[in-house]
């Protein structure tokens, strides 16, 4: 079965490429980013604020299940509709450096439409550990289930 | 439940990872399974279902018997400690299409 969703991190580099083809006009793919609550929808997230322009910027909140809140920002620094994006990212109160997105918006064939979103890291190192975190988290899940289970026993 | 993220979470269980282990070289019975542990009968099914679930167990049916076979496919899937990372991207870019789709038929 071909991935619809590839992503390109090859070794001792500092940059990671996700590449992904919607069947979407271009014109909602790009609306999808742009649009407070459509991004609110498929993120998932509170959108506290999305300014999409030039030198405009965006925060975002999402509450885990133990009731914890976590915060991202960005600075958006250039945008050409329907064709780019390009932003910062950074989880707030981490340990994680800000990262640099540049997000590639093309139409294909009717109705169908391409993004590639190439993320720039502090460092090689930084970039293994964001790409390591949803394994890590994963593990951690599978872990705290079972502890709770082994604690409910006892 | 998200099943393709409790491929992660089935491979955390030290039971679970045993099974594989047993199984990595030859296909056995439930209870031929369950004879190898000290856990009951009905414990070592989940563990059996769960791993089937999530495909890293294939199940075969022999005449009257089910026997259980490793998918290394599977498991070199998830050896790549990417995956979970492109899963994540696949997940929510799967979410903005089906978002977005409603969105275009309700405009």
């Amino acid at each position: 079965m071909q991935q619809k969703t590839h992503v390109e991190a090859a070794e001792n580099k500092q940059e990671i490429v996700i590449t992904r083809q919607f069947n979407l006009p271009v014109e909602l793919l790009f609306k999808a980013y742009v649009e407070k609550d459509l991004l609110a929808q498929w993120m998932g997230t509170k959108v506290i604020k999305l300014d999409s322009h030039n030198h405009g910027s965006y925060i975002f909140e999402t509450t885990d299940p133990m009731g914890n809140i976590h915060r991202f920002n960005g600075t958006i620094h250039d945008i050409e509709v329907n064709q780019k994006i390009t932003r910062t990212f950074e989880m707030e109160n981490t340990s994680f450096p800000v990262q640099l997105e540049f997000l590639i918006f093309e139409s294909m064939e009717t109705n169908a439409s391409k993004l590639t979103i190439k993320i720039i890291y502090k460092s090689v190192e930084d970039r293994d550990k964001m790409l390591k975190l949803p394994f890590a988290y994963g593990i951690n899940m599978a872990h705290n289930r079972l502890e709770g289970l082994f604690n409910q026993q006892n | 439940m998200n099943l393709r993220r409790d491929v992660f979470q089935a491979l955390a269980d030290p039971t679970r990872r045993a099974i594989l282990l047993l199984l990595a070289t030859q296909s056995m019975t439930a209870g031929a399974i369950a004879a190898n542990f000290d856990s009951s009968r009905p414990t070592v099914s989940k563990h059996l279902q769960i791993l089937t679930e999530c495909e890293l167990l294939r199940q075969e049916q022999q005449g009257r018997e089910v026997h259980y076979h490793f998918n290394p496919q599977k498991m070199k899937e998830v050896a790549d400690f990417i995956e979970p990372f492109r899963q994540m991207w696949d997940q929510r870019f799967d979410a903005l299409e089906s978002v977005m789709q409603n969105y275009q038929t309700n405009n």
